[in-house]
This record gives C-alpha cells, sequence and structure tokens, in this order.
C-alpha cells in the first residue's frame, strides 16, 4: 500500500512547467499542426476527436462510450498537446495490466481518504463534487454512460491500448508530449497530496520522475530561484525547449514510463466519476472550478519556485532507489542519467547568452556577392560560410550559396513561428527595388558595387544576430538554411507578389486591432520598457537622419575641397614668385589628399554609423511586434474570460428556467471555456516572460553592439585626423620655405 | 523678425564692444610710430556698425596727440572713392574698401531658428542660438578687422597718409553727413564702370612699352581670374564645412540619450570642427578675397597706367598733327607735356607700387600659409587626443 500510494502521487507537484515547454517543444520539432493548435482552440478540438474516433474505431461496442472521456480529458490540455500523447499514456498501464495499477490507487486513496481532500471526493463524490475543476470533465463522460457501469471504461481503454502501438511506432515524437496532460491533472492533487501529507514524500517523488525538467529548472539559474518565482519559471521553462528536442529522440521510452502514474492517477479519477451521479455534482460544479483553479496553479507556482534547488538534487538521488523499487524504475533512472550531459549543453547555451565576453562557437561569414543570371531575373548569391564547434551541426565548417530572398524566406518561417510566443526575430535588410534594379540593369558602376556590399554586410550581421540567438539557434530552418546545400527556392518574398499583398493587408489591420485593445497594463515594467522602446525608435530615428545628412555634408565637403584643390592648382601655375607657387601647389596636394580622406570618412560614417542605426530601427520593430504579441496574448485571454463569463450567465438563466437538456450543453460550454481561460493566462504569462527576456537581452545585446559599432567609427576618425596631421606636418615647411 | 531676434541682436551688441583688436590682421603693413591707427571698438546696431577710429599720431596736423571719432561703413567707403577720384592718386595702388557688413545671411538663419523653435528641444535650441550667437560674432569680428586693415593700408602708405580728407576722417568728431549714393550716382557708376572696362579691353590691347608693365599686366589679369575663382572655391568649402556642424550637434544631442560619453565626443569634436572652419575661412578665404580686391586695385592701377599711356600717344599724335599743319603748336605741345608728365609719374610710382604689392603678396601667404597650416595641425592632434581619449575610455569600461 504505501508504495503505490508513494508511486501515484508524485508525477503532480511539478508539472505546472513542462507545459510551456511543451509548445515550444513542440515549435521547435515538428509542429505546424500542433501550433494552430496552440493558436485556436477549435483546431484542437478537431484534433482529439478525430484521433479518438481513429482509435476507437478499431474497437467498435465501445466507441460511444470511451470517445466521449478522451475528449473531454483533451479539452483541457489539448492546447498543449495533441491525442497522440494521451493514447501513449493509456498504452502503459495497459502492458502492466490496467487493472492492477488502478486497484492500488483505489485502495490507496482510501486508506488516506481523511487527508486528502481528492479521497473525499472518491468517497461521497455526491455529496462534496466541489473541489476539482477536473471532477467537472470527468462527470460529463460519466453523465453520458451512466447506464453502463464503471467497466465499459476500462474497456475501451484497454482497446484503445491495443491500438495505439501503431501509432506509437510511427512517431516516436508523439510519445513525447506526454506531459500536459498530466498536468491537468497533476497540479491539483499535487495539491491536494501535497499539503496533508509530509511533503517530503511528494517531493522525493516528484523529482524522481521528473528528474529532467527538475534538473533544467533547478540547476541553472540556482540563484535566481528564490527571488523571482514568476520570472524564473518561464525562464526555465524556455530552456526546456531546446533540451527538449534534444532529448526527445532516445528517451522516449523514459517518457513511456512516467505516464503510467499519471494514467493511474486518471484512472483513479475516471472511475469514481463514473460511478458518482450526475445529478448532484451539476450545480456545485460551475462555481467552484472557477474559484479553484486559478488557485492551485498560483500556489503550485509559488510551492515550486520556492523549493530549494539544493534539497531537491539530494531528494532526488534518494528517491532513485524508491522509484526504482517499482516496476518502471530501469527506465525511469535511465533517464535520469541520460539528461545530464544535454543539461550541461544547455547550461552553456545560457551562460553564452548571458555573458557578455562569449566564447563565440559560430562563425558566420557572408563573403563573394555574385550576380547569377541576367536583365530582371538576375539575382546576387552570397556564400555563407560557417565554422563551428557546436555538436549540432554535421561538420566544422561548411559552405552554402543563398541568394536574397532565401534570406528573407528564413525570416518569415522564423517570425512565423517564434514571434506567436514573445521572441523578437531579428528583421533582415529591407528589400531595396531601386537598388537591385540598378545592380540589374546597371553595368559595374561605384553605386551599384556599394549597394552589394552593403547588403552583403547588412545579411551578415542578419545572421549572426540570429545565430547568436539562443532559441533561434536551435530553430532547424536556421541549420538548415546553414548546412543544406540545395534550399528550396523562398517563395512569397518578392515585394509585388499577391503574398506581398496578402502581407500588407494582414499588416494593416493587425494594426488596426493594436489601435482598438486598450490594454490596462498590471505591469509596470512592461509599459515602461514600452514607451523606452517608444522613445528610443524616434530619437534612432531623428539620429539615422542626422547622420544621413551628415554623410551628405561630408560628401559635398569632399566634392568642394577637390574644387578647390584644383583652382588652387591653378594659382599656384600663374604665381610669379616661385616659392610661393610651389607652396600653393603643394596646398593643392593636401587638399586633394584631404578630399580623399573627406570621401572615406562619408564611407565609414555611413558603414558604421548609418547601417547600425538603420538595423535598430529594424529590431526596434521586432521589439514593438513581441511587445504587441503580449498584448494580444492578453487580449485573447479576456475574451475569453468575457466570453466564460457570458456561458455562466446563460447557464444561470438555463438553469433558473429549468432546461435540463439545454443545461448540459452549457455546462461543457463552461468547462470548455474556462479551460481556455486557464490556457490563455497561462500562454499570456508565458509570453509576457519571454517578451521580458527577450527585452533584456536584446539591450545588452544592444549596448554591446553599439560599443562596438561606436568604436570603430571612432577608430577610423582617429586615423583620418592622424593622416591629417600627416598632411598638414608636411606642407607646413613647404609654407615656411617661401621667402 | 521675431523678438528673439531682437533680443539676440542686442545683446551681442552689448558682447562685441570688447571684441575688436584683432590680431589677424592679413596684410602685412611696415609699422610707424608717427600714425598709428585702429578701430578699439564697434558697435552693432541693427543694420548699421558703428566703428570707434582711434588715432595715435605725432603728426603735426593733427590737434592732440590721440583722439577718437565714430565713424560708419558709408564713411569708409566716402574715403576710398575720394582716393580714387583724385588724380594725384592715379599713380598708386589705392588700398581696396572694405566690403559692406553682411549680417543678412545669419539673420535669416536667426529667423528660420525663430520659426522651428516649436520643433525642437530646448536644449537644442539654445544650442542652435548659441551657435548662431558665435557666428555672428565672427562676421562682426571679421567685418571690424577689414575696416581697420583699409585704415591701416592707408595710414603706412606714404602719400596717401598725408591726404586731407583722411585726416579729416580721422579727426573730424562730428558726423561727416556723407550720404550713400544715390540712384543716378550709382547709375553714373555703372555706366563709368562700363565705359572703364570697355576701355580697359582696348587699353590692354595695346602693346606696352615697358617689359615690366607688360608683364605685370597679363600676370595681374590671369592672376585675378585664378584668386576670383580659389576665392569662390574657398568659401564653398568653408560653407560645407560649417553646414556639417549643426548636424553633428543634433546627433550629439540624440546620443546623449545613448552614449553620454561619445555624446560629449561629438559635442567636442563639433566645436574642434567649427574652429577648423573658422580658422580656413580667416587664413585662407579672406586672404584670397583680399587678394582679390588688391589685385583688382592693382588693376585698375595698371588701366590708368595704360589710359595715361594711350593719352600720351595720342598726345604726340596731335602734336605731330599741329605741327604739320602749323596750327594750335603751343596748346598740343603743352597737353602733350602733360600727357608725358602725367604718365611718367605714373609709371614710375606703378612700378614701386606693384614691387610692393608682390612682396607684401608673398609676405602675407606665407604668413597665412604658415599660420593655416599650424593651426589645421593644432586642432587635427587636439581632435586626435579626444578621440583617442574617448576611444580608450570605452575600450576600458567593458
Amino acid at each position: 500500500m504505501a508504495t503505490s500510494s508513494e508511486r501515484s502521487p508524485p508525477p503532480f507537484p511539478e508539472d505546472l512547467e513542462p507545459e510551456p515547454d511543451e509548445v515550444g517543444d513542440q515549435d521547435s520539432d515538428d509542429g505546424e499542426d500542433i501550433f494552430l493548435g496552440t493558436d485556436n482552440p477549435l483546431e484542437i478540438k478537431m484534433d482529439p476527436s478525430l484521433s479518438a474516433s481513429d482509435i476507437t474505431s478499431s474497437t467498435k461496442p465501445l466507441s460511444e462510450a470511451s470517445s466521449p472521456p478522451v475528449m473531454d480529458l483533451l479539452s483541457e490540455p489539448a492546447s498543449e498537446a495533441s491525442s497522440a500523447p494521451m493514447v501513449d499514456l493509456l498504452m502503459e498501464p495497459a502492458s502492466e495490466g490496467s487493472s492492477a495499477p488502478m486497484v492500488d490507487l483505489l485502495m490507496e486513496p482510501a486508506s488516506e481518504a481523511s487527508s486528502a481532500p481528492m479521497m473525499n471526493l472518491l468517497m461521497e463524490p455526491a455529496s462534496e463534487a466541489s473541489s476539482a475543476p477536473m471532477m467537472n470533465l470527468l462527470m460529463e463522460p460519466a453523465s453520458d454512460d451512466l447506464k453502463e457501469p464503471p467497466k465499459p471504461d476500462i474497456d475501451p481503454l484497454a482497446d484503445i491500448i491495443n491500438d495505439t502501438p501503431l501509432s506509437e511506432g510511427k512517431t516516436p515524437v508523439a510519445a513525447m508530449p506526454q506531459e500536459p496532460p498530466s498536468d491537468l491533472f497533476d497540479d491539483e492533487p499535487s495539491e491536494l497530496f501535497a499539503e496533508p501529507r509530509q511533503s517530503n514524500t511528494a517531493k522525493q517523488q516528484q523529482t524522481s520522475i521528473f528528474d529532467e525538467p527538475d534538473e533544467d529548472l533547478f540547476s541553472e539559474p540556482l540563484g535566481e530561484a528564490s527571488k523571482k518565482p514568476q520570472n524564473d519559471f518561464f525562464k526555465e521553462a524556455l530552456a526546456p525547449v531546446a533540451k527538449a528536442s534534444n532529448v526527445c529522440g532516445p528517451l522516449s521510452d523514459n517518457y513511456n514510463e512516467q505516464p503510467t502514474d499519471i494514467f493511474t492517477e486518471e484512472a483513479i479519477t475516471t472511475l469514481p466519476s463514473a460511478v458518482s451521479t450526475v445529478s448532484v455534482n451539476s450545480k456545485t460544479n460551475g462555481v467552484h472550478s472557477d474559484e479553484e483553479e486559478p488557485d492551485i496553479f498560483a500556489e503550485a507556482t509559488v510551492e515550486l519556485s520556492l523549493d530549494s534547488p539544493r534539497n531537491d538534487r539530494k531528494k532526488k538521488e534518494a528517491a532513485k532507489p524508491s522509484a526504482s523499487a517499482s516496476a518502471p524504475a530501469p527506465s525511469v533512472s535511465a533517464s535520469a542519467s541520460k539528461p545530464q550531459p544535454k543539461t550541461l549543453e544547455e547550461v552553456q547555451y545560457i551562460t553564452l547568452e548571458e555573458e557578455v565576453e562569449d566564447k563565440f562557437e559560430l562563425n558566420i561569414s557572408i563573403t563573394n556577392p555574385e550576380k547569377v543570371g541576367d536583365g530582371m531575373n538576375a539575382y546576387m548569391a552570397y556564400k555563407v560560410s560557417t565554422q563551428t564547434t557546436l555538436p549540432m551541426f554535421r561538420s566544422k565548417t561548411f559552405t552554402v550559396r543563398r541568394r536574397f530572398s532565401d534570406f528573407l524566406g528564413l525570416y518569415e518561417k522564423l517570425s512565423d513561428k517564434h514571434t506567436l510566443n514573445g521572441y523578437i526575430v531579428p528583421p533582415p535588410p529591407e528589400k531595396s527595388i531601386m537598388g537591385m534594379t540598378k545592380v540589374k540593369v546597371g553595368k559595374e558602376d561605384n553605386s551599384s558595387a556599394e549597394f552589394v556590399e552593403r547588403r552583403r554586410a547588412a545579411l551578415e550581421r542578419y545572421l549572426q544576430r540570429v545565430v547568436f540567438h539562443p532559441s533561434l539557434l536551435q530553430d532547424p530552418d536556421v541549420r538548415e538554411f546553414l548546412e543544406r546545400d540545395d534550399m528550396p527556392r523562398a517563395h512569397n518574398t518578392q515585394a509585388l507578389s499577391g503574398a506581398g499583398f496578402l502581407k500588407m493587408i494582414n499588416r494593416a489591420t493587425d494594426s488596426l486591432s493594436k489601435m482598438t485593445i486598450k490594454m490596462n497594463e498590471s505591469d509596470v515594467w512592461f509599459e515602461e520598457k514600452l514607451q523606452e522602446v517608444e522613445a528610443e525608435d524616434q530619437q534612432l530615428r531623428k539620429l539615422h537622419i542626422m547622420v544621413d545628412s551628415l554623410v551628405g555634408h561630408r560628401k559635398e565637403l569632399s566634392v568642394n575641397t577637390g574644387g578647390f584643390a584644383k583652382s588652387v592648382a591653378m594659382l599656384g601655375s600663374s604665381e610669379d614668385n616661385t616659392a610661393l607657387s610651389r607652396a600653393l601647389s603643394q596646398l593643392a596636394e593636401v587638399e586633394d589628399k584631404m578630399e580623399q580622406l573627406h570621401q572615406e570618412q562619408a564611407a565609414s560614417d555611413s558603414f558604421c554609423f548609418a547601417e547600425l542605426l538603420a538595423d535598430y530601427i529594424r529590431l526596434l520593430g521586432s521589439v514593438r511586434a513581441s511587445f504587441d504579441q503580449r498584448m494580444k496574448t492578453w487580449q485573447r485571454w479576456q475574451d475569453a474570460q468575457n466570453m466564460l463569463q457570458k456561458k455562466r450567465e446563460t447557464e444561470a438563466k438555463l438553469l433558473w428556467a429549468n432546461k435540463p437538456d439545454k443545461l448540459q450543453q452549457a455546462k461543457d460550454d463552461i468547462t470548455e471555456w474556462e479551460a481556455k481561460v486557464t490556457q490563455y493566462e497561462r500562454d499570456f504569462d508565458r509570453v509576457s516572460a519571454t517578451v521580458r527576456k527577450e527585452v533584456l537581452r536584446f539591450e545588452k545585446e544592444k549596448a554591446r553592439d553599439f560599443k562596438k559599432q561606436i568604436i570603430k567609427y571612432l577608430e577610423s576618425l582617429l586615423q583620418s585626423q592622424q593622416q591629417l596631421i600627416k598632411y598638414w606636418e608636411a606642407f607646413l615647411p613647404e609654407a615656411k620655405a617661401i621667402a | 523678425m521675431g523678438s528673439i531676434a531682437a533680443q539676440l541682436f542686442s545683446g551681442l551688441s552689448r558682447d562685441i564692444k570688447s571684441g575688436s583688436s584683432l590680431g589677424s590682421v592679413n596684410v602685412d603693413l611696415q609699422t610707424d610710430a608717427t600714425l598709428q591707427v585702429d578701430i578699439s571698438d564697434a558697435l552693432s546696431e541693427r543694420d548699421k556698425v558703428k566703428f570707434t577710429v582711434h588715432t595715435k599720431s605725432t603728426l603735426p596736423n593733427f590737434k592732440q596727440n590721440e583722439f577718437s571719432v565714430v565713424r560708419q561703413h558709408e564713411e569708409f567707403i566716402w574715403l576710398h572713392d575720394s582716393f580714387v577720384e583724385n588724380e594725384e592718386y592715379a599713380g598708386y595702388i589705392i588700398p581696396p574698401a572694405p566690403p559692406r557688413p553682411d549680417f543678412d545671411a545669419s539673420r535669416e538663419k536667426l529667423q528660420k531658428l525663430g520659426e522651428g523653435e516649436g520643433s525642437m528641444t530646448k536644449e537644442e535650441f539654445t544650442k542652435m542660438k548659441q551657435e548662431l550667437e558665435a557666428e555672428y560674432l565672427a562676421i562682426f569680428k571679421k567685418t571690424v578687422a577689414m575696416h581697420e586693415v583699409f585704415l591701416c593700408r592707408v595710414a603706412a602708405h606714404p602719400v596717401l597718409r598725408k591726404d586731407m580728407n583722411f585726416h579729416v576722417f580721422l579727426e573730424y568728431n562730428q558726423d561727416l553727413s556723407v550720404r550713400g549714393k544715390n540712384k543716378r550716382e550709382k547709375m553714373e557708376d555703372f555706366f563709368k564702370n562700363v565705359v572703364k572696362s570697355a576701355d580697359g579691353v582696348l587699353v590692354a590691347g595695346v602693346k606696352d612699352v615697358d617689359d615690366f608693365f607688360e608683364h605685370e599686366k597679363t600676370f595681374l589679369l590671369e592672376y585675378h581670374n585664378r584668386v576670383k575663382d580659389a576665392s569662390s572655391k574657398s568659401d564653398r568649402m568653408i560653407r560645407s564645412h560649417k553646414s556639417k556642424s549643426p548636424h553633428c550637434l543634433i546627433i550629439s544631442t540624440c546620443l546623449g540619450k545613448f552614449f553620454l560619453k561619445v555624446s560629449e565626443l561629438f559635442e567636442k569634436t563639433r566645436k574642434i570642427e567649427a574652429r577648423v572652419a573658422a580658422d580656413e575661412d580667416l587664413k585662407l578665404a579672406d586672404l584670397l578675397k583680399y587678394y582679390l580686391r588688391e589685385s583688382q586695385a592693382a588693376k585698375d592701377l595698371l588701366y590708368r597706367r595704360g589710359r595715361a599711356l594711350v593719352d600720351y600717344e595720342n598726345a604726340n599724335k596731335a602734336l605731330d598733327k599741329a605741327r604739320a599743319k602749323n596750327k594750335d603748336v603751343l596748346q598740343a605741345e603743352t597737353s602733350q607735356q602733360v600727357c608725358c608728365q602725367k604718365f611718367e609719374k605714373i609709371s614710375e610710382s606703378a612700378k614701386q607700387e606693384l614691387i610692393d604689392f608682390k612682396t607684401r603678396r608673398v609676405a602675407a601667404f606665407r604668413k597665412n600659409l604658415v599660420e593655416l597650416a599650424e593651426l589645421e595641425l593644432k586642432h587635427a592632434k587636439g581632435n586626435l587626443q579626444l578621440l583617442q581619449s574617448c576611444v580608450g575610455v570605452l575600450k576600458g569600461d567593458t
């Protein structure tokens, strides 16, 4: 009894975080569809139901009974996880003999009934149906199958389990995202169980089973963990993203292990709920879930972040044996050992990001711009060479040829994926029809060569910014861009194409909706930062214009100096006095050199300074985009809350009107929207944290970039001054020689 | 013009009271203790400038040893014109008249500044205003210097210094009540100039008897054109150099938001650049401009001599004719005598004047070019030091 009780609760306390990972995970890994999922719940709903029906289709008789529960369960984690993981979850217990653990679990709650509210639920579901929101989920399915006793519930599960191996075989990835579902159940129980019990055991468990996430979470931000719970939380959450993708392949079995526990938990809940009568529960549902859910999450968050990482580590050690005592032991320990190196690697990324003097493991240079083709179809191809020591690349050095639209395509891909999460995706240089046409049509003249060089430098800076971003570096598209020899031509990057037009319209509507959203900012930091960014943007623009005109003036000065040099030379030639004539022609020479100097200086003005400013004006646009993204998530959350409110009202009305048939529908809606509200709130928090982190990173980067460039610029000024001194020093004796 | 402008100008006129004794005299003058003239003070009022001309002299024709009078630009012009019109001085290079005080450009800028007051920050506005004030001050000082140079040249000239008009100009402590030329006189002047230049072409076509003058003539014609060209080019160069500085200014204020140190640097280098431009202006452009006018004066001298020569030749012809006809011989003879004398006199003094002009010119160019080079060096070194220290600081605080 004791062992089983230990086994079952563990998963929960943890699981809040893995969730955020999950989304990131799927992004980086494979998932357009999953992505869509996060976007709009509707799609997700489709997914699970589809897969569920797929699964159940083989198990004919029970399909009705089984599919609803699956769906409902999914409805909550829906946005984070596809149905596949669920299936995997279910699979495990089956192999072990599904009935056994369930029985255990059922027993165990009983033994501890007095302490845990959950237990109460199980014991007297009718009277106290309240506490756990999840119950709602479970209740409804139950109501559907009211007539059929618990048995059918188990059966479909078993059937599904039989089927799922297929799905598992197909996609190892699918096995990975199991955490989200567990999450659903974990959160609450963890609270419920952990408190009454000695927290010790709870923690032990949590660490032992969830060792990977744990490690990530606590190993890196050691010091910070206690200071800013919220913030850390998401920082950590980010880290696993990178890791999870690495881990997914080899560790899939490891993940399979964990779910067993999760599933058992789930099983407990489903069973009793099925037994309990719906009628009693139904009323309390709405009220309770509303209050409880946020609370539970909040508490879970706090609790986790307060855990001192050291303790956790120790406990983890202690927990290992205990874990191994139970069935899934070997795989757990395996997982415990495997993640270790990965985490190390990850720590490296973090340090890379945090230290300003980085040991840059990736060096990218763009060289050899080359004109390919003729006429209007001509384009410039650039050689992108990469030098790296990072293990994620196949070789240490490699070179590919890319054209400008490929760079744009990369950006499109990256921004599609990452902007949603609040990342600041560095923008590529703008398309310049004017400049490019000149290059296409024009001969090899000065201005087009300058244009190409300018663009080459801009592209190089752009790529370096991308790979310097720890999250973007992990993106498969980036890797592909750097490594793959034949890149499929990027579409929709033409400025004048239909897609471009669509993009323009989208942008317009975006900015329109931005204006309509009135966000009452809860976080002063964001408010201040946004204002700062906007002010900075304006300043930079002004500065850019000024630097441009400075460049213009310098060029003018150079031309005028040239003119003066010529006329001084003429004057010298017509001068009677030989010494004076000589001095004047010397002066003409000096002025001639000064002309050169001014010209060079103008070039360095525009290359070092104006380009830097242009870059940062674009980057600030991205920063604002990430702020906007945060606002959008917030808006979605608010909308969902409003919707929930409406649903509740209709429910109340229906209740009052006593229309039980519609009431059920209303309840479904409410649970659905509740899930969405939580989901969106979490999304919002996650995006906020990402944005915050990204902005801080951006600022650090910016300071460093500016410093580097300005030093470079000043050095160029320095050099030209030195030249100037040399010239005048040479001239002085000539002037003195006039007699 | 807005109230700011008025306020600015009134403020300036106060500032400038002591801003006259300028060391940067463009021309090399032999100093003579018997008559020293300088402009001890100048006052800017609306559209005229009042110069206080201070004289120190041991010459007996002055009542006192030391005295000052207030003179305006028009009175300087009157003095110059009286020299030009005096036949006595035909054989001398008349020192070129000082250019009109020209504050229009900076007034215009000031007006623009007043209009744009709302569109810039207070910080920028005050900086711009200071800039303009400095510019105005520079023009002002230059104007004063030009007038002073004119007086000094006259005072140093062995013949011109004894001129009555000059003495009146220096001593008479009332308004000379010279008026600007009216329209009719201006028209006359214009016609005179046209006739003169047409005549000048005719006269220039006459082959000179004296090789020295022939050479000087061709040289001066060419030199004048070249100097004119160089002067306009240098003006343009300096103007573009100057126009850079307000941009640097705004850049520095913008940068202030990001890098205090770099902004400071920009501010300082901007000042240095402005100084470079101002010095180039003073040493190079002004020199060229002065020699533009001086060479014009020399050309005028040559013209007068040429004219006299033509007159002399005509008189000779008339004498021959008269002799042939045996009619009015005496009259023709006297006029021939007069022309001959005049020509001889002009030739004699002109030769000396032109040689003087040459030595003066070489000395002035030498002095200015050396000073220019030294100043450029000084500024470049200052700039270099600034940059070095700034780069050092930036590299230091990592």
